[in-house]
């Protein structure tokens, strides 16, 4: 007897419940859970600019959209379905046929390319500080264009001022506007696909942005399919004619 | 050695001694991976679908602003915009956006993404009346909430 007590000591404490209670907190975890992230349409929106009334744009430029209260698409002053969007926003974008109301793209050559970099070069050399800023902008675009024609060779741009004008009526359904946004994107993404396929063999969707070489790819299709969705001003649609 | 007898013949029953371990690598799978919601939704919000859409990739990066019709029937049909915990006027965007920009470290204030929970339904002068007192505050970068679609 006495020697089976001074065996025995401080007794093991029983982990058994130990698996309960992990349980339990396992399932408050299970059930709070939100694995989704938050998905969407990104835009930027521009600036406030004071004095809007200087700004003249080449209407051959812009496409325009203009969504009424009743959800009914215009676009460049037709009505039209939105399932035909897509592939007006790409006719806009591309302008296969030299249309004249739709934006002329032109070519950029290296040579070209080159000159310009030298001459804002021999610019940034020259300038004091207050206008440095500008010319390194200058060196940097021109530096991206040569990029862009060392990857995919010469390419068409369209000119600066092009873009896709949406505008909505005030009553438009907020699941309209996010509709035609998506239409446009897709146009976008479309085109973009294409070209990275056709220069890259990968879609443009599938080009890594954390790999140098693919980061350069992407750049040059930006340029050459810009995204240039203008959230515009709101404007009073019952005002225009 | 009559111990070792007296096992013979029994399967010894399977040692549960792992199982607290097996549990509690799943739970701190999900403590890791859990996001709370950390807002109390005052307004319903059915966001719309599309397809062409991006994911918000930096959570911390991302303020969020809820505009759907109220919860409590009470408050009428008219969308609201909740900022936070509370409904807001559309001059305490100002102010948010500020607190927002305040809560971060200054060189990531350019990237902080103002995503617009907004329902399907909203008629756009109030999303567009939202978006001019953003770009008042100089909170430009925003992202159109959408579920996913097909």
């Amino acid at each position: 007897m006495l020697k089976k007590r001074a065996k025995q000591g401080p007794g093991e404490i029983n982990a058994g419940s130990m698996a309960d209670i992990a349980f339990l907190l396992l399932i408050f975890f299970l059930v709070t859970t939100t694995m989704d992230t938050d998905v969407g349409i990104l835009r930027l929106l521009p600036p406030i600019v004071e004095d809007q009334e200087s700004e003249i744009i080449n209407q051959r430029n812009v496409y325009e959209v203009l969504v009424n209260d009743a959800d009914m698409l215009l676009v460049e002053k037709e009505f039209i379905d939105i399932k035909d969007l897509r592939a007006g926003a790409k006719e806009f974008m591309t302008n296969p046929s030299n249309l004249d109301n739709l934006p002329a793209r032109t070519r950029v050559s290296a040579a070209e390319c080159r000159e310009q970099l030298a001459q804002y070069k021999g610019w940034l050399a020259a300038a004091d500080d207050s206008s440095k800023a500008r010319f390194e902008e200058g060196v940097k675009k021109w530096e991206g264009k040569l990029k862009a024609i060392e990857l995919i060779g010469d390419y068409t741009e369209l000119p600066n001022d092009a873009l896709i004008s949406l505008q909505t009526g005030s009553k438009t359904s907020y699941n309209m506007y996010v509709q035609v946004q998506n239409e446009l994107e897709s146009a976008i993404r479309e085109l973009r696909d294409e070209l990275s396929k056709e220069k890259f063999g990968r879609k443009f969707t599938e080009l890594d942005e954390k790999n140098d070489v693919d980061q350069d790819r992407i750049k040059a299709v930006r340029l050459v399919y810009p995204q240039r969705i203008s959230e515009a001003e709101p404007v009073d649609l019952t005002k225009k004619n | 050695m009559s111990r070792f007898k007296e096992k013979k013949g029994s399967t010894p029953a399977i040692s549960t001694a792992s199982l607290p371990d097996i549990i509690f690598m799943l739970l701190f799978f999900f403590m890791v991976t859990t996001v709370m919601r950390e807002v109390d939704l005052k307004v319903k919000v059915v966001l719309p679908e599309a397809k062409e859409v991006t994911k918000l990739e930096d959570k911390a990066l991302v303020d969020y602003l809820y505009i759907g019709p109220p919860s409590n029937k009470q408050l009428g049909t008219e969308p609201l915009l909740q900022l936070n915990d509370d409904f807001a006027r559309l001059d305490e965007i100002d102010p948010w956006v500020k607190a927002g920009n305040d809560r971060r470290d200054e060189v990531l204030r350019g990237k902080i993404t103002r995503s617009l929970k907004v329902d399907k339904d909203t008629y756009m002068k109030f999303v567009t009346d939202v978006k001019q007192e953003l770009r008042k505050s100089n909170a430009l970068k925003i992202n159109y909430s959408t579920s996913r679609g097909r």
